[in-house]
């Protein structure tokens, strides 16, 4: 033990050796791991797949029908409805689909380029530069990770309420502006993904402090940056608790229409699994164009976390 | 880019520089030491600032709110001591909201941890379409819980919903989805599953391929099947990424709201709270009843609720999954003794 060669417990085992069938029995299995799989594989893989995917096209077959769709026995095919049951989702009076759609949007567009660029400031700092009580303060950034939403919900709506700001956008985007997740995230990304001689380099040669940040530090955090992006956008879109609490019904955002399209004492599923659909789109559609940052985002993030 | 391209110009002049001369410090090198002092707090400033208002000042703003009786039309309160959380306490709402919180929480964890585990270890195969199959766990992920919710409400509905048909269509009788608790937050787990199963499991995923494949090369040498080799190198290197994602998870799955919201048209818990949450309570207590001392001190409750869980569920795990078999990394001091003995050894045996 008194090198540093041998590290592994496994280097310690070498009493133990397989007899003849187990050592076959061995290569068999080495060699399974390394080849292709076989057809079970795939169709465990398709289940899950169409697991994901079936609940999105039978709302599709029923949001294509009539009000007594969800009655009658289940069909593969959709009906001819769905634009008539999307319009009437459009028009319907109580959901204001057009203002929840924009407000959506830019909204989940602001807050996730501000997520951005706060983060990746910080994160530049915590991971990069020296600075007194640096550590202590990532630290309490972290734990703040785990604090709920719920915790700071009525003072934000005392606040907003005082400053006239209920029902309006901005009650959703200021709140969300930054994110503890976000600074965390760059810090771990930034720290492995720049090498300290490079900042050095770029200081002898005279760069400023926020000249070496452009020139290094945004030019490496650009892939992380781009995943941070996505995930808060799917985060601000999806986000509901908040909204719905601090928006009024004239000027909502999608989730909230959403949950009013089944408000009435009444239910047309066929209405209200088209809305879903429409107001699914958008992110499906960035799921198909950014499916693979997303991905690749999750598990990257994984590795280090 | 443009500092590489202004290397060549900058570097002979400072080779020229000769040997180096106490100067004067200037104008622009004090400049300098200041933006090194201060810049780290100029760039962790936008952070802090909005984080103050929006992050630190509600949550202490929530505790002091929560030792009050709030009014709303003069928008102050009076102080009453711990009345808000005894009165919470009293309630048998509450009880019945922890209940249902549990129940769905435990419903959608265990099985989705189970699951992720599994198609995890199918996905660290050596399969085809790699990147097409991780894509197709992930995609329940971008759609919103409120749709989820809804279109699982449908599947779900006691009448005529997609479940219940096949159930009859097969001559069995129907389960009434919302009228029994159990039932009910049944269905509401399954909405969290559906979306949370794949996200997951490409977090395992990512741990899975992390370890060191020569460990199942030697396992495979020592005739350990995969079975075995599962349950003793693959689980053990899991460990510090299932600590995070049941950490994560307990902390989400405690605050769940969107889907019970929407799981009847009138989202509040049903008829008898049979999936009445903490968090539809505490939307009750605040927005329904309009009360935000009590609304504060729930909150308050949520949160030290949320703790305890998640530190219970930390030691369970650390306790539950083995540590034998994971390579660990040394820590700093042991790998300096370790230097040290080795070169101790190395100059006693040249002497």
């Amino acid at each position: 033990m008194s090198t540093l060669g041998t590290p592994t417990p496994l280097a310690t085992v070498e009493e133990t050796i397989p007899d003849a069938a187990a050592r076959r029995k061995a290569g068999r299995t080495v060699r399974i791991r390394g080849s292709r799989p076989g057809w079970v594989v795939y169709g465990i893989l398709s289940v899950v797949f169409l697991t994901g995917v079936f609940p999105l096209y039978w709302s599709f077959i029923i949001g294509s029908g009539d009000a007594s769709s969800l009655r009658r026995p289940f069909a593969w095919v959709p009906g001819g409805n769905f634009w008539d049951n999307a319009i009437a989702v459009m028009n319907n009076p109580a959901v204001n689909f057009w203002p929840a759609l924009w407000n959506s949007i830019y909204s989940s567009f602001l807050i996730a380029a501000a997520v951005v660029i706060t983060s990746t400031l910080a994160g530049w700092a915590f991971a990069k530069l020296r600075f007194h009580g640096g550590p202590a303060l990532l630290v309490f950034v972290v734990a703040t990770m785990a604090v709920p939403q719920q915790l700071g919900v009525v003072p934000l709506y005392i606040l907003f309420s005082e400053l006239g700001w209920t029902g309006q956008i901005g009650a959703i985007i200021i709140p969300a502006l930054t994110s503890a997740f976000g600074v965390f995230w760059m810090t771990q990304y930034l720290r492995q993904a720049v090498p300290d001689e490079l900042i050095e380099a770029a200081r002898v040669d005279g760069a400023s402090m926020i000249r070496t940040f452009w020139t290094v530090g945004v030019t490496a955090a650009r892939p992380a940056a781009a995943m941070l992006f996505l995930f808060t956008f799917v985060g601000a879109w999806n986000n509901f608790f908040w909204p719905f609490i601090v928006l009024d019904r004239q000027n909502p955002t999608l989730p909230v229409a959403l949950s009013l399209l089944q408000s009435n004492y009444f239910v047309d599923y066929s209405i209200v699994l088209a809305g879903v659909i429409l107001a699914t789109i958008p992110l499906l559609l960035l799921f198909i164009f950014a499916g693979k940052q997303l991905v690749s985002g999750i598990m990257a993030g994984a590795v280090k976390g | 880019m443009t500092t590489t391209q202004q290397r060549p110009a900058t570097r002979p002049r400072t080779t020229d520089d000769g040997p180096r001369q106490p100067r004067v410090i200037s104008f622009s090198q004090k400049l300098s030491k200041w933006d090194l002092k201060f810049s780290p707090y100029l760039y962790i400033s936008p952070f802090f600032l909005m984080f103050a208002v929006v992050g630190l000042f509600p949550i202490a703003y929530t505790a002091v709110i929560s030792f009050m009786d709030w009014d709303l039309i003069r928008n102050s309160g009076e102080f009453i001591g711990f009345d808000q959380y005894v009165w919470i306490l009293t309630q048998p709402h509450f009880w019945t909201a922890l209940r249902n919180t549990f129940s769905i929480f435990v419903l959608s964890s265990v099985p989705q941890l189970i699951l992720a585990i599994f198609i995890a270890a199918v996905l660290d195969r050596n399969i085809r379409a790699k990147t097409f199959w991780r894509m197709s766990v992930l995609l329940p992920f971008v759609v919103a819980p409120v749709a989820v919710g809804l279109i699982f409400t449908a599947i779900f509905a006691d009448n005529f919903g997609l479940v219940n048909n096949w159930l009859t269509s097969l001559g069995l009788t129907p389960i009434p989805w919302h009228k029994d608790p159990f039932w009910s937050h049944i269905a509401i787990a399954t909405m969290v599953n559906y979306r949370w199963t794949g996200y997951n499991t490409l977090i395992l995923l990512a741990a899975m391929q992390a370890v060191n494949r020569d460990f199942y090369e030697a396992a495979t040498v020592d005739g350990a099947g995969p079975v075995r080799q599962f349950f003793s190198i693959t689980l053990p290197s899991l460990k510090p990424t299932l600590i995070f994602v049941i950490i994560t998870s307990t902390i989400g799955g405690l605050q769940i709201f969107d889907e019970p919201r929407v799981f009847d048209q009138f989202g509040r818990g049903g008829a008898a709270q049979q999936w009445l949450t903490i968090s539809l309570y505490l939307y009750d207590i605040g927005w329904g009843q309009w009360n935000f001392g009590r609304a504060a001190a729930m909150a308050w409750i949520l949160f030290v609720i949320i703790l305890l869980i998640g530190l219970l569920n930390l030691l369970i795990t650390r306790t539950l999954v083995r540590d034998e078999g994971l390579h660990r990394e040394l820590t700093k001091r042991q790998q300096r003794a370790l230097e040290k003995t080795a070169k101790r050894d190395a100059k006693e045996g040249s002497r």
